[in-house]
Protein backbone atom coordinates (compact mmCIF):
# COMPACT_ATOMS: atom_id res chain seq x y z
CA UNK A 1 0.00 0.00 0.00
CA UNK A 2 1.14 3.20 -0.58
CA UNK A 3 1.16 6.88 1.43
CA UNK A 4 -1.87 8.78 0.48
CA UNK A 5 0.06 12.05 0.36
CA UNK A 6 3.80 10.94 -1.26
CA UNK A 7 4.53 7.81 -3.06
CA UNK A 8 6.23 6.10 -0.28
CA UNK A 9 5.53 2.66 1.20
CA UNK A 10 2.77 3.41 3.79
CA UNK A 11 4.24 2.06 7.20
CA UNK A 12 1.11 3.78 9.19
CA UNK A 13 -2.40 2.73 9.34
CA UNK A 14 -4.06 5.09 11.84
CA UNK A 15 -7.87 5.44 12.35
CA UNK A 16 -8.88 8.73 13.40
CA UNK A 17 -11.57 9.09 15.69
CA UNK A 18 -12.36 12.63 16.21
CA UNK A 19 -14.50 13.32 12.87
CA UNK A 20 -17.82 12.30 12.73
CA UNK A 21 -17.12 8.77 11.20
CA UNK A 22 -13.74 6.08 11.77
CA UNK A 23 -11.13 7.31 9.23
CA UNK A 24 -8.70 5.08 7.85
CA UNK A 25 -5.70 6.90 7.05
CA UNK A 26 -2.46 5.67 5.40
CA UNK A 27 0.74 7.30 5.37
CA UNK A 28 4.53 6.61 5.50
CA UNK A 29 6.91 7.64 8.86
CA UNK A 30 7.60 10.83 7.58
CA UNK A 31 4.08 12.07 6.49
CA UNK A 32 2.86 10.24 9.98
CA UNK A 33 5.14 12.08 11.82
CA UNK A 34 3.74 15.72 10.16
CA UNK A 35 0.08 14.90 10.27
CA UNK A 36 0.45 13.44 14.19
CA UNK A 37 2.20 16.47 14.37
CA UNK A 38 -0.46 19.67 16.14
CA UNK A 39 -1.10 22.34 13.73
CA UNK A 40 -0.21 25.66 14.21
CA UNK A 41 -3.47 26.72 14.79
CA UNK A 42 -4.01 24.29 17.07
CA UNK A 43 -0.57 24.84 19.21
CA UNK A 44 -1.77 27.85 19.58
CA UNK A 45 -4.88 27.30 21.90
CA UNK A 46 -2.16 25.64 24.16
CA UNK A 47 -0.47 26.79 26.50
CA UNK A 48 2.76 27.34 24.61
CA UNK A 49 4.87 26.15 27.69
CA UNK A 50 2.38 22.96 28.41
CA UNK A 51 2.48 21.65 24.56
CA UNK A 52 6.49 22.69 23.91
CA UNK A 53 7.40 20.26 26.83
CA UNK A 54 4.66 17.30 26.23
CA UNK A 55 6.01 17.32 22.39
CA UNK A 56 9.92 17.39 23.73
CA UNK A 57 9.17 14.82 26.41
CA UNK A 58 7.33 12.24 23.63
CA UNK A 59 9.66 12.60 21.22
CA UNK A 60 12.17 11.59 23.68
CA UNK A 61 10.69 9.10 24.83
CA UNK A 62 8.76 7.00 21.79
CA UNK A 63 9.10 6.32 18.77
CA UNK A 64 6.58 7.45 15.96
CA UNK A 65 5.10 3.95 15.68
CA UNK A 66 4.63 3.93 19.65
CA UNK A 67 3.57 7.80 19.37
CA UNK A 68 0.84 7.08 16.99
CA UNK A 69 -0.30 4.29 18.94
CA UNK A 70 -0.36 6.26 22.25
CA UNK A 71 -2.63 8.89 20.11
CA UNK A 72 -5.27 6.77 19.68
CA UNK A 73 -5.95 5.30 23.51
CA UNK A 74 -8.96 6.82 24.91
CA UNK A 75 -9.97 7.15 28.23
CA UNK A 76 -13.26 4.42 28.64
CA UNK A 77 -14.84 7.04 31.04
CA UNK A 78 -14.88 10.63 28.95
CA UNK A 79 -13.69 9.30 25.82
CA UNK A 80 -11.17 11.76 25.23
CA UNK A 81 -8.07 10.47 23.38
CA UNK A 82 -4.49 11.36 24.19
CA UNK A 83 -3.58 12.98 21.17
CA UNK A 84 -6.85 15.07 22.12
CA UNK A 85 -5.39 15.89 25.30
CA UNK A 86 -1.95 16.92 23.53
CA UNK A 87 -3.78 19.13 20.83
CA UNK A 88 -6.22 20.61 23.28
CA UNK A 89 -3.69 20.38 26.95
CA UNK A 90 -6.74 19.70 28.57
CA UNK A 91 -8.14 16.42 30.05
CA UNK A 92 -11.08 15.48 29.63
CA UNK A 93 -12.44 14.01 33.34
CA UNK A 94 -10.81 12.69 37.03
CA UNK A 95 -10.09 9.56 35.58
CA UNK A 96 -7.64 10.83 33.03
CA UNK A 97 -5.26 10.83 35.69
CA UNK A 98 -5.15 7.44 36.24
CA UNK A 99 -5.59 6.22 32.26
CA UNK A 100 -2.78 8.37 31.54
CA UNK A 101 -1.04 8.05 34.47
CA UNK A 102 2.47 6.81 32.65
CA UNK A 103 2.53 9.40 30.14
CA UNK A 104 1.65 12.61 32.68
CA UNK A 105 4.10 11.37 35.28
CA UNK A 106 7.03 12.38 33.38
CA UNK A 107 4.87 16.14 32.39
CA UNK A 108 3.97 16.52 36.17
CA UNK A 109 7.95 16.13 37.04
CA UNK A 110 8.79 18.68 34.65
CA UNK A 111 5.87 21.57 35.49
CA UNK A 112 6.07 21.39 39.08
CA UNK A 113 9.49 18.82 40.08
CA UNK A 114 6.87 16.74 42.06
CA UNK A 115 4.24 14.20 41.62
CA UNK A 116 3.10 13.95 45.34
CA UNK A 117 0.19 16.45 46.66
CA UNK A 118 1.27 18.19 49.76
CA UNK A 119 -1.36 20.67 51.05
CA UNK A 120 -5.19 20.69 51.82
CA UNK A 121 -7.56 17.92 51.82
CA UNK A 122 -11.00 18.49 51.28
CA UNK A 123 -13.18 18.05 54.38
CA UNK A 124 -15.18 15.58 52.48
CA UNK A 125 -13.16 12.99 50.70
CA UNK A 126 -14.63 10.74 48.23
CA UNK A 127 -13.09 7.51 49.54
CA UNK A 128 -11.96 7.05 45.97
CA UNK A 129 -14.08 9.24 43.49
CA UNK A 130 -14.90 5.57 41.89
CA UNK A 131 -18.82 5.93 41.93
CA UNK A 132 -18.45 9.74 40.97
CA UNK A 133 -16.61 8.47 37.88
CA UNK A 134 -18.86 5.43 37.16
CA UNK A 135 -21.58 8.09 36.96
CA UNK A 136 -19.70 10.21 34.65
CA UNK A 137 -19.51 7.15 32.23
CA UNK A 138 -23.11 6.14 32.99
CA UNK A 139 -24.10 9.40 32.01
CA UNK A 140 -22.53 9.04 28.49
CA UNK A 141 -23.71 5.53 27.63
CA UNK A 142 -27.09 7.13 28.72
CA UNK A 143 -26.93 9.68 25.74
CA UNK A 144 -25.18 7.41 23.67
CA UNK A 145 -27.87 5.46 24.05
CA UNK A 146 -30.44 7.99 23.06
CA UNK A 147 -28.49 9.02 20.05
CA UNK A 148 -29.04 4.85 18.77
CA UNK A 149 -32.30 5.38 19.76
CA UNK A 150 -32.11 2.59 22.38
CA UNK A 151 -34.58 4.34 24.51
CA UNK A 152 -35.05 1.10 26.38
CA UNK A 153 -31.23 0.79 27.66
CA UNK A 154 -31.76 5.02 27.98
CA UNK A 155 -34.36 4.28 30.64
CA UNK A 156 -32.43 1.72 32.33
CA UNK A 157 -29.41 3.63 32.53
CA UNK A 158 -31.24 6.61 33.67
CA UNK A 159 -33.05 4.63 36.58
CA UNK A 160 -29.41 3.16 37.57
CA UNK A 161 -28.10 7.31 37.82
CA UNK A 162 -31.01 7.79 40.30
CA UNK A 163 -30.08 5.90 41.99
CA UNK A 164 -26.78 6.41 42.59
CA UNK A 165 -27.17 9.86 42.57
CA UNK A 166 -29.79 9.40 45.77
CA UNK A 167 -27.54 7.69 47.48
CA UNK A 168 -24.42 10.06 47.28
CA UNK A 169 -26.99 12.99 48.38
CA UNK A 170 -28.03 10.39 51.26
CA UNK A 171 -24.11 9.99 52.31
CA UNK A 172 -23.40 13.84 51.82
CA UNK A 173 -25.98 14.79 54.26
CA UNK A 174 -25.04 12.55 56.23
CA UNK A 175 -21.51 13.67 56.31
CA UNK A 176 -22.60 17.31 56.22
CA UNK A 177 -24.69 16.98 59.76
CA UNK A 178 -21.73 15.23 61.51
CA UNK A 179 -19.37 18.48 61.31
CA UNK B 1 -27.70 43.75 44.44
CA UNK B 2 -27.40 43.68 40.68
CA UNK B 3 -24.72 44.43 38.30
CA UNK B 4 -25.54 47.88 37.48
CA UNK B 5 -24.96 48.89 41.08
CA UNK B 6 -21.70 47.44 40.47
CA UNK B 7 -21.01 50.46 38.21
CA UNK B 8 -21.27 52.88 40.83
CA UNK B 9 -19.02 51.50 43.35
CA UNK B 10 -15.48 49.78 43.14
CA UNK B 11 -13.87 47.11 44.60
CA UNK B 12 -12.14 47.07 48.09
CA UNK B 13 -9.02 45.72 46.44
CA UNK B 14 -8.62 49.27 44.78
CA UNK B 15 -8.16 51.33 48.12
CA UNK B 16 -4.31 51.59 48.04
CA UNK B 17 -4.60 50.77 51.55
CA UNK B 18 -2.50 47.20 53.13
CA UNK B 19 0.94 47.11 53.37
CA UNK B 20 3.46 48.34 50.57
CA UNK B 21 0.48 49.60 49.02
CA UNK B 22 2.51 52.28 47.15
CA UNK B 23 3.88 49.41 44.90
CA UNK B 24 1.44 46.62 45.41
CA UNK B 25 -1.97 47.16 44.25
CA UNK B 26 -3.10 43.73 45.35
CA UNK B 27 -2.88 40.56 46.18
CA UNK B 28 -4.82 37.87 44.69
CA UNK B 29 -5.41 34.17 45.32
CA UNK B 30 -7.20 31.63 43.03
CA UNK B 31 -8.40 28.33 43.58
CA UNK B 32 -9.25 25.55 40.61
CA UNK B 33 -11.55 23.13 41.53
CA UNK B 34 -14.19 20.66 39.81
CA UNK B 35 -16.92 18.49 40.78
CA UNK B 36 -16.15 14.74 40.83
CA UNK B 37 -19.25 13.03 39.11
CA UNK B 38 -18.91 15.59 35.86
CA UNK B 39 -16.25 15.46 33.38
CA UNK B 40 -14.15 18.47 32.52
CA UNK B 41 -15.25 20.79 30.80
CA UNK B 42 -13.70 20.27 27.39
CA UNK B 43 -15.64 16.63 27.23
CA UNK B 44 -18.56 17.95 29.22
CA UNK B 45 -22.38 18.34 26.94
CA UNK B 46 -24.66 20.82 27.47
CA UNK B 47 -26.40 19.12 29.86
CA UNK B 48 -23.37 18.59 32.54
CA UNK B 49 -22.73 22.58 32.41
CA UNK B 50 -26.29 23.40 32.87
CA UNK B 51 -26.64 20.60 35.40
CA UNK B 52 -23.35 21.92 37.14
CA UNK B 53 -23.92 25.83 37.11
CA UNK B 54 -28.01 24.43 38.86
CA UNK B 55 -26.06 23.13 41.65
CA UNK B 56 -23.29 25.82 42.03
CA UNK B 57 -26.55 28.08 41.96
CA UNK B 58 -28.62 26.55 44.77
CA UNK B 59 -25.84 25.72 47.01
CA UNK B 60 -24.48 29.58 46.71
CA UNK B 61 -28.36 30.57 47.36
CA UNK B 62 -28.16 28.58 49.98
CA UNK B 63 -25.45 30.03 51.86
CA UNK B 64 -26.22 33.70 50.84
CA UNK B 65 -29.52 33.13 52.56
CA UNK B 66 -28.38 31.81 55.30
CA UNK B 67 -25.95 34.33 55.81
CA UNK B 68 -23.01 31.80 56.16
CA UNK B 69 -21.26 33.80 52.53
CA UNK B 70 -22.19 37.44 52.15
CA UNK B 71 -25.87 38.14 51.68
CA UNK B 72 -25.68 40.85 49.67
CA UNK B 73 -23.93 38.33 47.03
CA UNK B 74 -24.50 38.90 43.37
CA UNK B 75 -24.81 36.24 41.20
CA UNK B 76 -25.34 36.39 37.71
CA UNK B 77 -25.59 34.19 35.11
CA UNK B 78 -22.91 35.39 32.19
CA UNK B 79 -24.07 33.40 29.71
CA UNK B 80 -27.61 36.11 29.54
CA UNK B 81 -25.75 39.12 30.05
CA UNK B 82 -25.06 41.72 27.44
CA UNK B 83 -21.34 41.60 25.62
CA UNK B 84 -20.77 45.36 27.24
CA UNK B 85 -21.87 43.55 30.90
CA UNK B 86 -19.47 40.76 30.32
CA UNK B 87 -16.77 43.01 28.98
CA UNK B 88 -17.30 45.33 32.10
CA UNK B 89 -16.49 42.36 34.42
CA UNK B 90 -13.75 41.63 32.93
CA UNK B 91 -12.49 45.09 33.14
CA UNK B 92 -13.46 44.90 37.11
CA UNK B 93 -10.98 41.66 36.87
CA UNK B 94 -13.75 39.43 38.54
CA UNK B 95 -14.40 37.22 35.43
CA UNK B 96 -11.37 36.28 33.02
CA UNK B 97 -11.52 37.21 28.97
CA UNK B 98 -11.81 32.93 28.08
CA UNK B 99 -14.75 32.93 30.59
CA UNK B 100 -16.56 36.38 28.95
CA UNK B 101 -16.25 34.84 25.41
CA UNK B 102 -17.11 31.26 25.69
CA UNK B 103 -20.61 29.71 25.80
CA UNK B 104 -23.03 27.69 27.05
CA UNK B 105 -24.24 28.02 30.84
CA UNK B 106 -21.66 29.79 32.87
CA UNK B 107 -21.89 32.26 36.17
CA UNK B 108 -20.33 34.32 38.60
CA UNK B 109 -21.06 34.97 41.77
CA UNK B 110 -19.83 38.61 43.54
CA UNK B 111 -19.21 38.96 46.93
CA UNK B 112 -19.57 42.40 49.03
CA UNK B 113 -17.07 44.76 47.73
CA UNK B 114 -16.17 42.30 45.45
CA UNK B 115 -13.62 40.81 47.79
CA UNK B 116 -14.54 37.44 46.01
CA UNK B 117 -15.85 35.81 42.90
CA UNK B 118 -16.41 32.83 41.81
CA UNK B 119 -16.66 31.20 38.06
CA UNK B 120 -18.97 28.51 37.28
CA UNK B 121 -17.65 26.46 34.36
CA UNK B 122 -14.50 28.41 33.36
CA UNK B 123 -11.50 26.20 32.14
CA UNK B 124 -12.71 24.13 35.25
CA UNK B 125 -15.63 23.81 37.04
CA UNK B 126 -15.44 25.87 39.77
CA UNK B 127 -12.63 28.95 39.81
CA UNK B 128 -12.94 31.07 43.26
CA UNK B 129 -10.55 34.24 43.88
CA UNK B 130 -9.93 36.59 46.76
CA UNK B 131 -8.55 40.23 46.09
CA UNK B 132 -7.44 42.46 48.73
CA UNK B 133 -5.74 45.40 48.18
CA UNK B 134 -1.58 45.93 49.16
CA UNK B 135 0.41 42.58 50.17
CA UNK B 136 -1.92 40.25 51.58
CA UNK B 137 -1.34 37.01 50.49
CA UNK B 138 -1.82 34.77 53.59
CA UNK B 139 -4.96 36.55 54.46
CA UNK B 140 -6.68 35.86 50.91
CA UNK B 141 -5.33 32.16 51.73
CA UNK B 142 -7.10 32.16 54.78
CA UNK B 143 -9.97 33.89 53.43
CA UNK B 144 -10.05 31.73 50.16
CA UNK B 145 -9.58 28.51 52.42
CA UNK B 146 -13.07 29.21 54.37
CA UNK B 147 -14.38 30.06 50.90
CA UNK B 148 -13.72 26.95 49.67
CA UNK B 149 -14.73 24.96 52.77
CA UNK B 150 -18.56 26.14 52.34
CA UNK B 151 -18.66 25.38 48.85
CA UNK B 152 -17.54 21.89 49.58
CA UNK B 153 -19.94 21.25 52.19
CA UNK B 154 -22.44 19.83 49.53
CA UNK B 155 -20.24 20.08 46.43
CA UNK B 156 -17.92 16.59 46.01
CA UNK B 157 -14.65 18.08 44.56
CA UNK B 158 -12.80 15.77 42.26
CA UNK B 159 -9.26 15.01 44.58
CA UNK B 160 -6.86 12.11 44.50
CA UNK B 161 -4.81 11.38 47.33
CA UNK B 162 -1.18 11.51 45.19
CA UNK B 163 -2.36 14.08 42.91
CA UNK B 164 -4.50 16.26 44.99
CA UNK B 165 -7.32 18.64 43.44
CA UNK B 166 -8.00 17.78 39.87
CA UNK B 167 -8.17 20.16 37.48
CA UNK B 168 -8.50 20.00 33.49
CA UNK B 169 -4.84 21.25 32.74
CA UNK B 170 -1.86 19.37 34.38
CA UNK B 171 -0.48 22.63 35.37
CA UNK B 172 -2.70 23.45 38.28
CA UNK B 173 -2.90 19.70 39.49
CA UNK B 174 -2.42 19.57 43.12
CA UNK B 175 -3.22 22.86 45.25
CA UNK B 176 -5.01 24.22 42.28
CA UNK B 177 -4.10 27.37 44.02
CA UNK B 178 -2.07 30.36 42.02
CA UNK B 179 -0.72 33.23 44.34
CA UNK B 180 -0.12 36.48 42.17
CA UNK B 181 0.96 40.06 43.20
CA UNK B 182 0.18 42.92 41.61
CA UNK B 183 2.87 45.81 41.32
CA UNK B 184 3.34 48.79 39.63
CA UNK B 185 7.02 49.36 38.64
CA UNK B 186 7.10 52.28 36.68
CA UNK B 187 10.61 52.94 37.14
CA UNK B 188 11.92 50.04 36.51
CA UNK B 189 10.43 50.20 33.02
CA UNK B 190 11.96 53.79 32.53
CA UNK B 191 15.20 52.22 33.66
CA UNK B 192 15.08 49.27 31.24
CA UNK B 193 15.70 46.58 34.05
CA UNK B 194 12.60 45.17 33.93
CA UNK B 195 13.59 42.47 31.23
CA UNK B 196 16.37 41.47 33.49
CA UNK B 197 14.17 40.96 36.14
CA UNK B 198 11.57 39.08 34.59
CA UNK B 199 14.45 36.60 33.87
CA UNK B 200 15.81 36.07 36.72
CA UNK B 201 11.94 35.91 38.08
CA UNK B 202 11.34 33.23 35.51
CA UNK B 203 14.84 31.10 37.49
CA UNK B 204 12.77 30.60 40.25
CA UNK B 205 9.81 29.64 38.72
CA UNK B 206 7.66 32.69 38.94
CA UNK B 207 5.62 34.18 36.18
CA UNK B 208 4.98 37.31 35.03
CA UNK B 209 1.99 38.63 33.10
CA UNK B 210 0.13 42.21 32.69
CA UNK B 211 -2.65 43.82 34.19
CA UNK B 212 -5.61 41.33 32.66
CA UNK B 213 -3.77 37.99 33.10
CA UNK B 214 -2.02 35.45 30.74
CA UNK B 215 -1.06 37.13 27.18
CA UNK B 216 -2.25 40.58 28.11
CA UNK B 217 0.15 43.71 27.97
CA UNK B 218 1.85 45.65 31.06
CA UNK B 219 -0.79 48.23 30.51
CA UNK B 220 0.21 51.04 33.67
CA UNK B 221 3.74 49.46 34.23
CA UNK B 222 1.30 46.82 36.32
CA UNK B 223 2.85 43.30 36.49
CA UNK B 224 1.47 40.52 38.19
CA UNK B 225 3.85 37.62 40.04
CA UNK B 226 2.49 34.37 40.09
CA UNK B 227 3.95 30.88 41.14
CA UNK B 228 3.73 28.11 38.80
CA UNK B 229 4.17 25.23 40.23
CA UNK B 230 0.95 23.74 42.00
CA UNK B 231 2.14 20.23 43.27
CA UNK B 232 4.30 18.64 45.91
CA UNK B 233 4.11 21.91 48.33
CA UNK B 234 1.88 23.17 50.11
CA UNK B 235 -0.24 26.43 50.11
CA UNK B 236 1.06 28.22 52.33
CA UNK B 237 4.87 27.70 51.06
CA UNK B 238 3.81 28.34 47.56
CA UNK B 239 1.93 31.57 49.02
CA UNK B 240 5.71 32.31 51.06
CA UNK B 241 7.62 31.97 47.92
CA UNK B 242 5.64 34.77 45.92
CA UNK B 243 5.32 36.95 49.07
CA UNK B 244 8.83 36.25 49.67
CA UNK B 245 10.75 37.50 46.10
CA UNK B 246 7.86 40.76 46.26
CA UNK B 247 9.90 42.94 48.61
CA UNK B 248 12.69 42.11 46.84
CA UNK B 249 11.40 43.69 43.93
CA UNK B 250 10.21 46.70 45.55
CA UNK B 251 13.04 47.30 47.03
CA UNK B 252 14.57 47.26 43.18
CA UNK B 253 11.95 49.76 42.28
CA UNK B 254 12.86 51.97 45.07
CA UNK B 255 16.32 51.97 43.85
CA UNK B 256 15.23 52.81 40.73
CA UNK B 257 13.25 55.63 41.65
CA UNK B 258 16.06 56.84 43.42
CA UNK B 259 18.59 56.99 40.99
CA UNK B 260 16.14 58.67 38.37
CA UNK B 261 15.66 61.45 41.11
CA UNK B 262 19.02 61.73 42.03
CA UNK B 263 19.77 61.39 37.56
CA UNK B 264 17.37 64.53 36.80
CA UNK B 265 14.90 65.34 39.63
CA UNK B 266 13.67 67.88 37.06
CA UNK B 267 13.48 65.35 33.84
CA UNK B 268 11.15 63.08 36.36
CA UNK B 269 9.15 66.03 37.40
CA UNK B 270 8.56 67.57 34.17
CA UNK B 271 7.42 64.10 32.95
CA UNK B 272 5.16 63.70 36.01
CA UNK B 273 3.59 66.98 35.72
CA UNK B 274 3.08 66.91 32.10
CA UNK B 275 1.47 63.39 32.25
CA UNK B 276 -0.91 65.19 35.02
CA UNK B 277 -1.10 68.23 33.05
CA UNK B 278 -2.32 65.67 29.81
CA UNK B 279 -4.88 64.03 31.86
CA UNK B 280 -6.42 67.21 32.82
CA UNK B 281 -7.10 68.98 29.77
CA UNK B 282 -6.97 66.40 27.02
CA UNK B 283 -10.48 66.87 24.78
CA UNK B 284 -9.92 63.06 23.14
CA UNK B 285 -7.53 60.23 24.46
CA UNK B 286 -7.09 56.55 23.99
CA UNK B 287 -7.16 53.87 27.13
CA UNK B 288 -3.53 53.01 26.32
CA UNK B 289 -2.28 56.83 26.97
CA UNK B 290 -4.52 56.97 29.80
CA UNK B 291 -2.30 53.93 31.17
CA UNK B 292 0.66 55.12 30.15
CA UNK B 293 0.44 58.94 31.58
CA UNK B 294 -1.79 57.51 34.98
CA UNK B 295 1.23 55.17 35.32
CA UNK B 296 3.37 58.63 35.74
CA UNK B 297 1.14 60.35 37.69
CA UNK B 298 0.60 57.16 40.63
CA UNK B 299 4.43 57.52 40.38
CA UNK B 300 4.31 60.97 40.83
CA UNK B 301 2.56 61.12 43.60
CA UNK B 302 4.41 58.14 45.92
CA UNK B 303 7.57 60.30 45.40
CA UNK B 304 5.36 63.19 46.71
CA UNK B 305 5.61 65.60 43.69
CA UNK B 306 2.01 65.93 43.45
CA UNK B 307 0.42 66.43 47.34
CA UNK B 308 -3.33 67.07 45.76
CA UNK B 309 -4.71 63.35 44.52
CA UNK B 310 -4.86 60.28 46.57
CA UNK B 311 -3.70 57.12 45.48
CA UNK B 312 -7.10 55.31 45.72
CA UNK B 313 -8.35 57.78 43.15
CA UNK B 314 -5.78 56.49 40.67
CA UNK B 315 -5.92 53.79 41.57
CA UNK B 316 -9.76 53.32 40.52
CA UNK B 317 -9.24 55.16 37.12
CA UNK B 318 -7.17 53.30 36.04
CA UNK B 319 -10.25 50.98 36.11
CA UNK B 320 -12.94 53.15 35.20
CA UNK B 321 -11.71 54.65 32.14
CA UNK B 322 -11.71 51.17 30.59
CA UNK B 323 -14.06 51.07 27.19
CA UNK B 324 -16.97 48.89 28.70
CA UNK B 325 -17.22 51.46 32.26
CA UNK B 326 -16.83 54.26 30.53
CA UNK B 327 -19.73 52.82 28.44
CA UNK B 328 -21.50 51.86 31.70
CA UNK B 329 -21.22 55.23 33.52
CA UNK B 330 -22.98 57.16 29.96
CA UNK B 331 -25.29 54.26 29.71
CA UNK B 332 -25.48 53.93 26.29
CA UNK B 333 -22.82 52.10 23.16
CA UNK B 334 -20.02 54.34 22.17
CA UNK B 335 -17.74 53.67 19.25
CA UNK B 336 -13.75 54.09 20.10
CA UNK B 337 -13.78 57.66 18.87
CA UNK B 338 -16.85 58.50 21.21
CA UNK B 339 -14.90 56.92 23.68
CA UNK B 340 -12.15 59.00 23.60
CA UNK B 341 -13.72 61.65 24.22
CA UNK B 342 -15.92 60.47 26.96
CA UNK B 343 -12.69 59.00 28.60
CA UNK B 344 -11.26 62.74 28.27
CA UNK B 345 -14.20 64.52 29.97
CA UNK B 346 -14.44 61.55 32.56
CA UNK B 347 -10.80 62.34 33.66
CA UNK B 348 -11.03 66.53 33.40
CA UNK B 349 -14.58 65.83 35.57
CA UNK B 350 -12.40 63.57 38.45
CA UNK B 351 -8.89 65.27 38.43
CA UNK B 352 -9.74 69.25 38.31
CA UNK B 353 -11.68 68.68 41.68
CA UNK B 354 -9.21 66.20 42.86
CA UNK B 355 -11.84 63.87 44.30
CA UNK B 356 -13.02 60.78 42.41
CA UNK B 357 -16.66 61.50 42.97
CA UNK B 358 -18.86 58.61 42.30
CA UNK B 359 -21.11 59.14 39.01
CA UNK B 360 -24.01 61.66 40.08
CA UNK B 361 -27.53 59.54 41.65
CA UNK B 362 -30.32 60.42 41.01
Amino acid sequence: MKCQRCNNPATFHITELTGDEPQEVHLCEECAREYLAPSKEEMAEVVPALAGMLAEQLAIGQTAEELARLDQRACPICGITFLEFRKQGRLGCPNDYLCFEKELEPLLLNIHGETKHIGKVPQRCPADGKTQIRLIRLRREMKEAVMMENYERASELRDEIRIIEAELRVSQDQSTKRD
Amino acid sequence: MNLNDLTNSSGEWLRGTGPESDIVMSSRVRLARNIADFPFISRSTDTDRAEIERRVREHVQHLSDSRRLDAALIYMDVNELEEIDRQFLVERQLISREHAENEGARAVAVGQGEQFSVMVNEEDHLRIQVMHSGLDLIAAWERISKLDDLLEERITYAFNERLGYLTACPTNVGTGLRGSVMLHLPALVITRQIEKVFRSLQKINLAVRGLYGEGSQALGDFYQISNQITLGLSEEDVLKKVGDVVPVLIDYERQAREFLIRESQETLHDRVSRAYGILRTAQTISSEETMHLLSSVRMGINLGLISDLEISTVNRLFIHTQPAHLQKLRGEILSASERDIERAAYLRDRLNGGELRGPETN
